[in-house]
């Protein structure tokens, strides 16, 4: 049950490429994105019972706390046992801390059913051994606690990929979903990826009234509600960062049902299309389930479209969220996208979103962020998609910007999200225009 | 390991990101992964730089390990020194670079580039943010001061200070900077090197030109200031003048080293608080009990101003950096209290809870842990927020920092005026205390519990003596009602210790007076 996944498979350096026929710099320098640890700031809500310990150093400690911004909680869901001086004298030792840490957090925090060890870049390099103590601590405090580890390392991880290799650990443990009769069980359809409560049941209630009954999702509100999964598991991925765990998933027969992105009318239509479609859905009743949402997200986008259309944006990587929201602003607002940086492109899956990009869109993977900014400098993009750390530097030289983490806290997903989604894109360009000083 | 919730200091290349950043002509190469970058953020976030951190981070991967890390960095110092030109190089490593021992000052000496280049050690392990930034401070200090310098004998000009020790991300530093430039210049001295904030390279070569040195911030400036001294034998103004006796007393010890008249400038001074404190709405304020914890500097220039200035009861102080704690230690022993001494932010929420305060001095840590207890609370110290760079011009330091100080410690109590109506209208229905405090935001402050702590939400008193081991008797817990809100927990809390104590099961009205005359100070 090791969850250290390889998770950016090695990519030959700083050559020209292309993706469907779309220009692709790759780059290889700076890199200013967060790394996987980020991704618990919104995992940490998402499954109410769940807890998540860094294995780091203080850095970790204080990654977590600047990147969530203010300190709401007063004991949150996630802490850091930060590696001190005499943990690096033997890995004995480290482990007998680790596991100390871990029974006084258990004592105190009662009411945690799962907990992760989360691997930081410090705990790699040591080369602690998160899986082996995982196991040994599952069976020390059993059955009351269900005890996975993943990576969350800078090393191995950028900000999004936290929560896929989060979602991977959780795949062992999901049980079959097989009987005697294994050819008979019924098709399940499960939406992978964490969003926002009330956009789940929102799809939920969707795909209800198309007749696709008991949808799971991944990561599940609470511990206990793991999903089944098996040869009868249909999945559609409601994020486009999650590389590894669609493939765990598929490595234990479940099929991946390949979409555009919810994002927008246009992709959340597709994608709900691609689950009706294998569940055999009359498309005459699709067509009636999903009209009043895709109306009504059409509304909500045309209300922002007069401020967007011909707008040019430049992404910087941040979540790799970009190339879908590249497509749903350039084909649904009328936005010209100059440059869509991602840290990673996973070709397949994001097939159908780059064929549906404007031609000719220049894309960028990986980066040089020094040279990126050069590049944003003389481009004088009408909005950058950026990360904290570089938003207000541009803004000072006039550029325009978008603060890429809001569009992973924020519901952006679906129907009833379109235009809300505009919004956030619409408001910088919107504030620029009122303030006269 | 420990484990940690939240943390009062960053690690120590935070420190030294806050140095390059507070000085011009610097650049910082940072051996260390891509993650580490968010640390950008605190400057172009809460203190809302306009430029990023002069920091260029190598961002080495998994799959560089044991490979070219040590090429990568020394391309990144390359890239960097071609780029940015910077008049000296600071190149270090974060806690993951620490592991993979890279030797970035032998990489970066192969360079043979023609700026100082200055390696830093900056044990991530056992150190932190702030020791960090004193000990980059230090590494720049002394290699680039220039100790050849002569000074000029002072008979015939105006004296020379260097302001020690103000760095990026300061607690009010910026501000801080401006009211003793302005304060010495009352006092007839001039400011040489402002520094780190403010300063290159450059200025501090003339380090040594100035007649002696104001250590404005210990925890950043004492390591460089120690050596200045020894080095060019500068006497240290070390009294830091937070309040309007501190800087008096600072004014008297510059008086002392330059022979210029300090009584003449104190009494020219137009601090306003001597006067409001005595002013009789001030009386209020009398032996309120006040708990102070913040970095060592903050904490014990606070706990003065709290006794000899405001008249509270001093009944907490701490300090979260261990290397000041004897500081701490000593002046909590004149106040009769046992400090506290700890990075560990629920032993600070326990402490706090247990000393009952009615005001809290603290950081942004402490404001929460305030917020969930409902005391009153300031921010006095690092680490800093986006609300502590105010865009008003807002000193710690100095006459008008202590004006300051009397407004924004005074500002989170229920006014004495509104106190007294309080009590005097509580039963009137337009007037009914849930609806909490007007300076606390109207109807708002007091009553809307964090988002995420429900548990915090403010109980009915029904509810809340439901809870209690003791049974109160329905006249008490009339009674206990119709005690104004800010002072009935505390009333509710001494009423069942006393009850407890003796043994009693059950409250009734007489319990409640007995125990309100025993507790009475």
């Amino acid at each position: 049950m090791n969850a250290v996944l390889p998770i950016i498979a090695e990519k030959p350096a700083a050559a020209p490429g292309s993706a469907d026929g779309l220009p692709v710099l790759r780059e290889r320098g700076q890199r200013e994105v967060f790394c996987g640890l980020t991704g618990i700031i919104w995992l940490h809500r998402k499954i109410q019972d769940a807890f998540f310990l860094v294995v780091g150093s203080r850095t970790c400690a204080h990654l977590l706390q600047s990147a969530a911004g203010v300190m709401v909680f007063a004991e949150p869901r996630f802490a850091t046992a930060i590696i001190e001086e005499r943990d690096l004298a033997g890995l004995a030792d480290a482990n007998e801390e680790l596991d100390r840490v871990v029974d006084r957090l258990l004592e105190r925090r009662p009411e945690i059913k799962l907990l992760f060890l989360v691997g930081s870049c410090p705990s790699e390099v040591i080369k602690l051994d998160l899986s082996r103590a995982a196991t040994r601590l599952e069976v020390k405090h059993a059955p009351d606690v269900r005890i996975l580890n993943y990576s969350g390392s800078g090393i191995e991880t950028t900000f999004t990929q936290g929560e896929d290799a989060c979602l991977a650990s959780l795949v062992p443990s999901m049980p079959v979903s097989t009987d005697a009769s294994k050819q008979l069980m019924p098709k399940q359809l499960m939406v992978v990826g964490s969003l926002p409560d009330i956009v789940e049941d929102q799809f939920r209630r969707i795909f209800a009234e198309m007749g696709i009954p008991a949808v799971f999702t991944l990561p599940p509100r609470k511990a206990a509600d793991l999903p089944t999964l098996g040869a009868n598991t249909r999945f559609l991925l409601a994020q486009p960062f999650l590389g590894d765990t669609a493939r765990a998933l598929e490595n234990r027969g479940a099929v991946h049902l390949p979409a555009l992105f919810p994002f927008g009318a246009e992709g959340t239509t597709a994608w709900l299309k691609a689950a009706a479609d294998e569940f055999g859905i009359d498309p005459a009743l699709f067509t009636k389930v999903v009209a009043p949402g895709r109306e009504r997200a059409q509304r909500g986008i045309a209300r922002h479209r007069a401020q967007l259309a011909g707008k040019r944006i430049f992404f910087f990587p941040d979540s790799q969220l970009e190339v879908p929201l590249a497509r749903y602003l350039a084909n649904e607002l009328g936005m010209i996208p100059i440059e869509v940086g991602t840290p990673y492109l996973h070709r397949a899956h994001l097939a159908a979103e780059l064929a549906a990009l404007p031609a000719g869109t220049q894309l960028s993977e990986g980066q040089d962020v020094d040279r990126q900014l050069d590049r944003c400098r003389a481009a004088k993009p009408d909005i950058a998609v950026c990360g904290l750390g570089l938003a207000n530097p541009l803004e000072r030289v006039g550029i325009t910007t978008k603060w890429s983490i809001e569009l992973v806290f924020s519901p952006v997903h679906g129907f009833d999200q379109a235009g809300d989604l505009a919004e956030l894109f619409a408001r910088p360009l919107n504030r620029r225009e009122r303030l006269a000083v | 390991m420990q484990l940690t919730v939240w943390t009062y200091e960053g690690p120590p290349h935070v420190g030294a990101m806050r140095i390059a950043t507070g000085m011009t002509g610097v650049h910082f190469v940072l051996h260390a992964p891509q993650g580490d970058t968010y640390a950008d953020l605190l400057f172009t976030m809460i203190e809302r730089r306009g430029e990023r951190p002069p920091v260029t981070y190598t961002t080495f991967q998994a799959r560089d390990l044991g490979k070219d890390t040590a090429e990568l960095l020394q391309s990144a110092i390359r890239d960097a020194n071609d780029r940015f030109k910077p008049q000296a190089l600071l190149v270090g490593a974060s806690c993951t670079a620490e592991l993979i021992q890279d030797d970035p000052a032998g990489l970066a000496k192969a360079l043979n580039l023609d700026i100082p280049v200055i390696n830093l050690e900056l044990p991530s392990y056992s150190r932190k943010e702030n020791w960090g930034a004193a000990e980059t401070f230090y590494a720049l200090v002394r290699t680039l001061a220039d100790t050849s310098v002569e000074r000029a004998p002072l008979a015939g000009r105006r004296p020379v200070a260097n302001l020690i020790g103000p760095s990026a991300l300061g607690f009010r530093h910026r501000d801080d900077i401006v009211e003793i430039t302005r304060l010495l210049a009352s006092i007839g001295v001039d400011v040489g090197v402002c520094a780190p904030m403010r300063s290159s390279p450059a200025d501090l070569k003339r380090l040594g030109a100035a007649d002696f040195n104001v250590l404005m911030y210990p925890e950043t400036g004492d390591t460089a200031v120690r050596w200045l001294a020894k080095t060019f034998r500068q006497p240290t103004v070390r009294t830091v003048p937070i309040g309007y006796g501190a800087t008096c007393d600072f004014l008297r010890e510059v008086a002392a080293i330059t022979g210029a008249d300090a009584d003449a400038v104190i009494a020219a001074n137009a601090s306003r608080l001597p006067w409001y404190s005595r002013s009789v709405d001030s009386t209020y304020l009398t032996g309120k009990r006040v708990f102070i914890f913040g970095d060592a500097t903050h904490a014990i220039a606070a706990a003065r101003v709290a006794k000899e200035e405001f008249g509270f009861e001093v009944v907490g102080l701490g300090c979260y950096n261990r290397e000041f704690a004897r500081d701490v230690r000593d002046a909590a022993k004149t106040f009769g209290i046992e400090a506290l001494i700890s990075d560990d932010y629920l032993e600070v929420e326990a402490a706090i809870a247990a000393a009952a305060p009615e005001l809290v001095l603290g950081t942004q840590m402490e404001r929460h842990i305030a917020k969930r207890l409902r005391i009153p609370c300031a921010v006095i110290s690092a680490p800093v927020h986006v609300q502590d760079f105010p865009a008003r011009y807002s000193p710690q330091m100095g006459f008008e920092g202590a004006n300051v100080l009397f407004d924004s410690w005074v500002h989170p109590l229920v006014m004495g005026l509104e106190e007294h109506l309080l009590v005097m209208f509580r039963d009137d229905f337009e007037f009914n205390d849930a609806a909490g405090a007007s300076h606390l935001g109207g109807h708002g402050a007091a009553a809307i519990p964090d988002a995420a702590n429900d548990a915090d939400a403010p109980q009915s008193v029904e509810a809340v003596l439901a809870a209690s081991e003791i049974v109160w008797l329905p006249d008490a817990a009339r009674e206990l009602n119709k005690i104004p809100f800010f002072v009935r927990g505390k009333a509710r809390r001494n009423t069942e210790k006393f009850a407890s104590e003796r043994g009693l099961a059950a409250i009734n009205v007489e319990t409640l007076y007995d125990a309100k005359s025993h507790f009475a100070r």
